[in-house]
């Protein structure tokens, strides 16, 4: 009896398993998951594919039909075309025009809205004012309200305000309808700090912007970062307001004048042209996705936590 | 002897609910206060009323002389420590210690002078250059103590400071606090719903419920002269035995169940005759003893006992179903069931009406 209690140890350790777990890594359930992964894979980027293939072909070779072959003569014409020479009306310097006007959209508006919307929820949750809620409350309501709605009023205020037509038009609209959602994004990740935090700040003689500054701002990257993504990609790629707020062809953005292109009546159709500048257009929000996913998420997260 | 803090009248409502009635409180300097009651009782309520944190609705706050009622809460030469800690994530415990000065615009000499004096103090100066995440949950509060420490003000404000510590280091910090006291002699108000803690640190203790002090007092009046049933019944562990009956004979007896007790030597007011009365009696003021004595002993029998070590608890029943307890020496273990009586101690006693709940 002794014995066996003295051994036990050693021949449980004996018994029990070393070394990584073993898998079946062909078991049927497997062979379903990872199939059923390649098809929907297959699936989503099938068009991927035939776009960059066609985009890499001449016209001859685009004409013949086969959309899913790789090109028999590689060229970077279409590319080249689609972002100096392609037309869109009287202009023919290609989509860099476009690019350029969306990037002077896109770098101002996604700035102040972030701004004004971060200050906005923290001045919400942590320097309450009578009617706060009431204001939250209407803000919110805003972001229920179909954009359709809101565009022929909105289009009379900034003529009334000389702006329609202009960048700054445009940017002033994306910050004002990014607001409602970014508010809410930012109060919420900011009602989920520690309001002892804040008390000791005051107590510390730090003011509104000084708190807002040193402790808020260094503790709330992540939301920054959801925000951001948010923001570059709803405005890279709206085409309503563009449409809409922007009078002259020569300052529509980039996804306006990609429409032009490849809804262009006149002449041939140059499919291998529309595919590239298609890309270009994605591309922007497409490098902030892969730089920034892991923030995203975790940012996304971390808001959910407290309503 | 000069004030600190003067309390005057103060009332706080949120909308519709009254959440601080009236409040008058005077502290005097160099003086340690601890506000105790349990939750909801608006404790740290009123503390975060004396730091400037929240509005006031109505009456007037004054530190070291000064109407500081609608002053700034850094000009209100307070400091302050938070169950949480709260201390700020991204800076290192220097920052943290200097943030406060830095906001005052004050000379960095004079800064890296005052931070070097807490960080000896509080003995956390190889603490100095990491961040908050690196240090335990004792060296954090050490820091929170520190941010109050650097700012040289006459008063520090401690909202539950060691409710996030576990039990050991919560008893050696709380001798640290009492040292701290002791060596710079601030007045500090202290909030927590421990009455050890209270017990312990405090010159005197308010207890507080509903938003009302029950009663501001000396730890040891609060132990043994309860103003009230609540006061009574909140302090002391555990709690007191209550005893429901009625006081005749012009006030000269008590008279519960078969038992009649005689109230001579009370300490108090005039006893009067009430058809219902309560009498309080703590555990360490019954005697347990196995012979009867007429108007001094209650008859009960020991359900079980309890030894805690230094010394140990006999739960009883006495007549009527009542439980009670009674501390022992250790030594004296009592069987279940044996027939005792209880003799009491009617000088530490307290007699408590039983429409008003104060004591008489």
């Amino acid at each position: 009896m002794a014995d066996a209690t003295v051994n036990g140890p050693h021949a449980n350790a004996a018994v029990s398993p070393r070394g990584a777990k073993p898998t079946r890594r062909l078991s049927g359930r497997n062979i379903m998951i990872y199939g059923t992964l390649a098809v929907v894979c297959l699936y989503y980027l099938l068009p991927l594919w035939v776009m960059v293939m066609t985009s890499l072909k001449g016209m001859p070779e685009v004409r013949l039909g086969n959309i899913f072959a790789p090109p028999l003569e590689m060229t970077f014409q279409p590319w080249v075309k689609a972002w100096a020479e392609a037309c869109t009306g009287l202009n023919c310097d290609g989509l860099s025009r476009g690019f350029w006007n969306s990037v002077r959209i896109t770098v101002p508006s996604v700035i102040v809205s972030i701004f004004v919307a971060s200050v906005n929820g923290y001045a919400l949750i942590n320097w309450r004012f009578k009617g706060s809620e009431v204001f939250f409350t209407i803000l919110i309501f805003g972001s229920f309200i179909p954009y359709q709605v809101m565009l022929y009023p909105m289009v009379v205020m900034l003529r009334e305000l000389g702006l329609y037509g202009s960048l700054t038009g445009l940017v002033l609209v994306h910050t004002i309808f990014g607001m409602p959602i970014l508010t809410l994004l930012f109060r919420n990740y900011f009602a989920s700090m520690p309001e002892e935090l804040f008390k000791a700040a005051r107590v510390d003689g730090a003011g509104f912007w000084r708190i807002y500054f040193h402790i808020m701002l260094p503790m709330s990257l992540p939301i920054f970062v959801v925000a951001l993504i948010l923001q570059v990609t709803g405005i890279w790629n709206d085409f309503l307001f563009g449409v809409v707020f922007i009078s002259k062809a020569e300052n529509y953005p980039m996804t306006v004048q990609l429409n032009n292109i490849v809804n262009s009546v006149q002449g041939v159709k140059e499919y291998n042209v529309n595919m590239a500048a298609t890309m270009l257009t994605g591309l922007v929000p497409l490098i902030i996705y892969f730089i920034s996913g892991k923030l995203f998420v975790r940012g996304i997260a971390a808001g959910a936590v407290k309503g | 002897m000069t004030h600190s803090i003067q309390v005057k009248d103060l009332t706080l409502n949120f909308g519709a609910m009254s959440v601080l009635k009236n409040m008058n409180i005077d502290v005097a300097e160099g003086e340690f206060i601890v506000l105790l009651g349990p939750s909801g009782c608006g404790k740290s309520t009123l503390l975060n009323c004396l730091a400037g944190l929240l509005d006031i609705t109505d009456g007037e706050i004054w530190i070291k002389g000064k109407n500081v009622t609608w002053a700034e809460p850094s000009d209100r030469g307070i400091g302050m420590v938070f169950q949480s800690y709260a201390l700020y994530p991204q800076m290192t415990v220097r920052g943290n210690l200097s943030f406060g000065l830095k906001n005052a615009k004050m000379p960095k000499a004079e800064i890296d002078k005052r931070v070097a004096r807490a960080a000896e103090i509080l003995q956390i100066e190889p603490l100095l250059d990491r961040k908050p995440a690196a240090l335990s949950g004792g060296q954090r509060q050490r820091v929170a103590i520190g941010r109050a420490l650097v700012r040289d003000v006459d008063v520090f404000l401690f909202d539950e400071p060691l409710s996030n510590l576990d039990a050991k280091l919560r008893s050696e910090l709380r001798v640290e606090i009492k040292r701290l006291h002791s060596r710079l002699n601030n007045t500090m108000v202290y909030v927590t719903h421990d009455q050890i803690e209270a017990l312990t640190l405090a010159d005197r203790i308010a207890v507080m419920r509903g938003g009302i002090i029950q009663q501001l007092a000396a730890p040891q009046e609060i132990y043994n002269r309860p103003s009230n049933l609540f006061v009574a019944g909140f302090i002391g562990s555990p709690s007191m035995n209550f005893l429901h009956g009625a006081t005749v004979d012009g006030g000269a007896a008590f008279q519960f169940a078969g038992s009649k007790i005689s109230l001579a030597g009370y300490e108090g007011g005039a006893i009067l005759e009430r058809s219902k009365a309560i009498l309080g009696l703590r555990p360490e003021h019954l005697h347990i003893q196995d012979h009867a004595e007429p108007g001094l002993t209650i008859p009960a029998e020991v359900e079980i006992d309890e030894p805690m070590g230094a010394d140990s608890l006999v739960w009883l029943e006495a007549e009527g179903g009542l439980q009670m307890s009674v501390r022992v020496p250790v030594e004296r273990r009592m069987a279940s069931g044996t027939k005792v009586h209880l003799k009491v101690d009617i000088s530490k006693a307290s007699i408590f009406d039983t429409g008003t709940e104060q004591r008489v």
